[in-house]
């Protein structure tokens, strides 16, 4: 399976998504630049954590104008797999990709820590893999990271079965706990939490895996 | 040339002595123009210059068979093996954070950064060793309260966005540090060994290119603001507080490696403090060649900058570099991909002057040699170093450990540092094999299974009491935390931070505490690749407590590392290197003496360097060897903060300590006695046995056990406490302070 990692300017966690994939999981990876009109021929995108712009303005606010984000809404459009982890899930958020906003932590600090996540459900190609009575430790890193939509938009998610994931703890004041929401069509997640940087054991959990086995497993069964 | 009338009042503003102004007379031939005072005026300040320590930094050993390259560039680099090198070094950004702390903390995370990728290496590791006043000080609180959030924020803000892993630090409050913030920021970067870049010019008639943000007004004169004393005027410096863009810093970064790889860079150079001024004479000083630009062809944000305003501003996120004649193009090229401004300004000469034009007329024309290396160099008088406290304490009161325990683990020094640390990413890039809260970071390099451990480390109040002995051990307890994490102590960056160099009794502070870390590092085969000078840490006449802060790098073959938590109940508890010996004057410097007694005297604990080696040597073994479930060497608070500290690391697991000793409760398990590791074992023989062959006690003091610490004396209960309600103190303390 190839799968293709954006890279903006600001993207920092690009590395991570990288090796998580290729060294770890022994698959494909291409790096595609932001003012890429095309994504070629991969069978994945991952839109990576960082500042994709500086962000200074709003997270993701200038990255949805990007060359690049018009091939990622065709591939979408077209069914094909999108993870946006972090900075990602901001920027699906921006380009309309994915409902509902990121705003800043409850805390109004960034942070960075360990949490708990409990698939909300096993129903979509990245979280299939999962285990619905077990929870995953994964690292968080942002400042804002608050998931937060009008209340029919949050009744909808959970109606259609949307919630990827959920904090056990909540760290960072979303709506409903949410840390990872999917699209109607079930082929684009985003999820503010890391899980390229939750891969082997050195990093001190492989939970993170879980993501990314369950898009190898649907990309197999597809 | 300029006609501004140069006045002894003008020179004095510009900080230079008569005498010095009349060296540049004669290295000139002529009067300098205004334009040429600034220039010289920054480049002789004490920052740039390091004119009243230079004569004493040449006593710290420099040489050592890793060293690829010592003082004297922007960082220092290393040989990890396998082909692969480490670039580091330590900056202070002191008097710009008390000013303005969140603009003055970012930029010194942006400004050490681009000392390490300039020389060809991406940065991996930032540590920040911080100080500030005391938080619940009635006059100052509120302020030291501002500078720390907004200091801790400032450096969150750059490293997030930059995307380099905040491994660590340290964090202490002391009063001394209440009109004087100290932020000292450490970043280390990797390459291989083949692509290390250094800050050089060469090449007759080769381009010089300007890379990165564009020139403004800010910053102009921050290297001679960081020479001076504050005084009440101090705020009305603000502007001087360079603004920093963590995002044009990432971008420079990629660019700058990217336009590396292209073999048409000769040299490059960050434009740090002194901007363009230090930037081109000193890359022509190195290459023993001359620089000319025009400036004319400077990027620039405002419009009318003068010469002078062009040549001192330190607008953040610039770089200088020479490129190979004939090939700037495949350099515009990378700059071009990456968004960034790349102009060429100027020319390699041969004459071996930094000759700065304007509308094509010359400005200022200076021998690069004489301006960046042949600043005036001073013998500073120094007699005894100031010391206003007794050598005897007051007669020691009967000891409370039932409550000395929780109001130490919740005093601002010990207390847990979760709130600052949380606000950093300090995983990004996957390598941080330990983080903040281990006795020393481990960050692996994914390239060469070679994980590279480093630790900062400083104790105002032990130097205070003897500059001397608190620099050394500040280099031993650095050594201890890599040796007690498994690695191999290689190298050495310093930060030396103390009050007005003209006062003798100030000076002689420096000098010991030169010379003492010279010895240790001497002694512990660390030699110093650079660091930095932060003098004149006074306002309104108050100085700081003399603060030599160390970061010493190590090596280990990558692989989980032990960490301090208590893992399993039941495991035997090892005290390597004992209970240690400690009297009541060499118990005045510590913690509990801070804390209990609010007093300071005496001196600090006595540090055997031989027996040092010893315990580091044996516990490299005991870990490497994974004979211990958790290690955690002893430091501040000394024996019972340290087995409470494995015990909140653990969450659960704490400890049942039966100590067998003559010494009082308070010295027992509060003296701060160095050469000291706690281990939890399930194989106490074999340690013992380690120790054994390095010479070394490894004394059995209990066991881990669920839930609780008890500490008993000879079968008497000295204080018990569970552990969720230590750690919830441990815990919270910090973030009640300052919300």
């Amino acid at each position: 399976m190839t799968f293709g990692v954006i890279v903006f300017p600001g993207s920092n966690r690009d590395h991570d998504a990288v090796y998580a994939v290729s060294n770890v999981l022994q698959q494909k990876v291409e790096l595609i630049w932001h003012d890429s009109a095309s994504l070629g021929s991969v069978d994945a995108v991952i839109l990576p954590g960082g500042f994709s712009y500086g962000d200074y303005l709003r997270c993701g606010a200038i990255a949805k104008f990007s060359p690049v984000m018009s091939a990622v809404k065709k591939f979408a459009a077209d069914g094909g797999l999108v993870l946006g982890i972090c900075n990602g899930f901001q920027i699906l958020v921006e380009a309309g990709l994915l409902p509902g906003a990121l705003i800043r932590n409850r805390s109004l600090q960034f942070v960075c820590r360990e949490v708990e996540l409990r698939p909300g459900t096993t129903d979509s190609p990245f979280t299939c893999a999962a285990k619905r009575d077990r929870t995953y430790r994964v690292p968080i890193a942002h400042g804002e990271g608050c998931y937060f939509a009008d209340e029919r938009t949050l009744d909808e998610l959970e109606a259609e079965d949307r919630v990827a994931f959920r904090y056990v703890q909540n760290p960072n004041g979303s709506l409903r706990d949410i840390a990872g929401i999917l699209n109607r069509e079930r082929n684009v997640m985003g999820m503010m939490p890391h899980p390229e940087d939750a891969t082997e054991p050195l990093m001190g959990s492989c939970d993170g895996l879980v993501v990314f086995e369950s898009m190898i497993a649907a990309a197999v069964r597809a | 040339m300029s006609t501004a009338a140069i006045t002894p009042d003008l020179i004095a503003q510009h900080q230079l002595t008569p005498q010095e102004y009349e060296k540049i007379v004669s290295i000139l031939g002529r009067e300098p123009s205004y334009t040429e005072l600034g220039i010289f005026s920054v480049m002789w300040s004490e920052h740039c210059s390091y004119k009243s320590s230079r004569l004493h930094l040449k006593k710290l050993p420099t040489r050592g068979k890793l060293v690829v390259q010592g003082p004297g560039e922007n960082a220092g680099i290393i040989d990890i093996g396998d082909g692969y090198v480490i670039a580091f070094k330590i900056e202070s950004h002191n008097h710009p954070s008390f000013i303005e702390p969140f603009q003055g903390a970012a930029t010194g995370v942006g400004g050490i950064l681009r000392d390490i990728f300039t020389m060809g290496a991406r940065p991996i590791a930032v540590m920040d060793s911080l100080r500030f006043g005391s938080l619940d000080d009635p006059h100052n609180g509120a302020r030291n309260r501002r500078i720390l959030s907004g200091v801790v924020s400032g450096i969150a803000h750059y490293g997030n966005c930059f995307g380099v892993p905040t491994v660590g630090g340290e964090t202490v409050f002391e009063s001394c540090y209440d009109g004087n913030p100290l932020v000292n920021v450490f970043a280390l970067g990797v390459c291989r060994k083949d692509d290390v870049f250094y800050a050089k010019a060469a090449g007759v008639g080769n381009p010089v290119i300007y890379v990165g943000a564009r020139t403004g007004r800010d910053g102009i004169h921050g290297a001679s603001m960081a020479s001076a004393e504050f005084t009440e005027e101090s705020k009305q410096k603000r502007p001087n507080v360079q603004v920093g863009d963590p995002f044009l810093e990432k971008l420079l970064l990629e660019a700058c490696l990217e336009a590396m790889q292209t073999g048409a860079i000769v040299g490059i150079q960050d434009m740090g403090a002194a901007g363009l001024t230090c930037s081109t004479c000193e890359m022509g000083s190195r290459g023993e060649v001359g620089v000319e630009i025009e400036l004319d062809r400077v990027p620039q944000r405002e419009t009318g900058m003068t010469p002078y305003e062009i040549m001192l501003s330190e607008s953040q996120e610039r770089m200088l570099l020479v490129a190979d004649k004939g090939r700037e193009e495949e350099v515009f090229r990378v700059f071009r991909k990456w968004g960034l401004d790349a102009v060429e300004i100027g020319v390699v000469t041969g004459d071996g002057k930094l000759r700065v034009k304007q509308h094509g007329e010359t400005v200022a024309e200076i021998p690069n040699r004489e301006l960046a290396d042949e600043a005036p160099l001073y013998d500073r008088p120094h007699t005894q170093p100031l010391r206003r406290v007794p050598m005897r304490g007051p007669a020691l009161p009967e000891p409370n450990v039932q409550s000395a325990l929780p109001a130490l683990v919740a005093s601002g020094d010990l207390c847990s540092k979760r709130w600052i640390w949380q606000q950093y990413d300090y995983l990004v890039r996957s390598n941080t094999l330990a983080g903040p809260g281990a006795d020393a970071a481990i960050i692996r390099i994914k390239e060469t299974g070679t994980s590279v451990a480093m630790s900062l480390d400083g104790n105002g109040r032990y130097s205070y009491l003897s500059p001397r002995e608190g620099a050394m051990l500040a280099v031993a307890e650095s050594c201890r935390n890599l040796s007690t994490v498994g690695a191999r102590p290689v190298a050495a960056t310093n930060c030396l931070n103390f009050g007005n160099p003209e006062r003798p009794e100030i000076m002689a502070q420096l000098v010991e505490a030169i010379e003492g870390m010279g010895e240790a590092c001497r002694f512990f085969d660390t030699p110093i690749t650079g660091g930095n000078v932060s003098l004149y840490n006074e306002t309104l006449g108050e100085g700081i407590y003399p603060t030599p802060v160390v970061g010493i790098v190590g090596l280990l073959k990558t692989a989980a590392p032990t960490g301090i938590a208590f893992r399993n109940a039941g495991r035997s508890l090892v005290l390597l290197g004992g209970l240690g010996v400690c009297d009541e004057i060499r118990f005045g410097g510590t913690q509990y003496a801070k804390v209990i007694l609010k007093q300071l005297w005496g001196l600090p604990p006595a540090l055997d360097v031989d027996r040092e080696k010893r315990v580091q040597d044996a516990i490299r073994e005991i870990v490497n060897e994974g004979l211990a479930e958790s290690a955690h060497d002893l430091s501040d608070g000394g024996l019972a903060v340290a087995a409470a500290e494995c015990a909140f690391s653990s969450g659960t697991i704490g400890a049942r300590l039966d100590l067998d000793s003559d010494l009082r409760p308070d010295l027992l398990l509060f003296h701060e006695g160095p050469s000291r590791i706690l281990l939890s074992t399930a194989q106490p023989e074999k340690i013992a046995e380690v120790a054994r062959r390095h010479g070394v006690e490894a004394l059995s003091i209990g066991v881990t056990i669920e839930k609780a610490v008890e500490i008993w004396q000879r079968g008497k209960l000295l204080g018990k406490w569970e552990v969720t309600e230590l750690k919830t103190r441990y815990d919270q303390v910090l973030e009640s302070h300052v919300r």
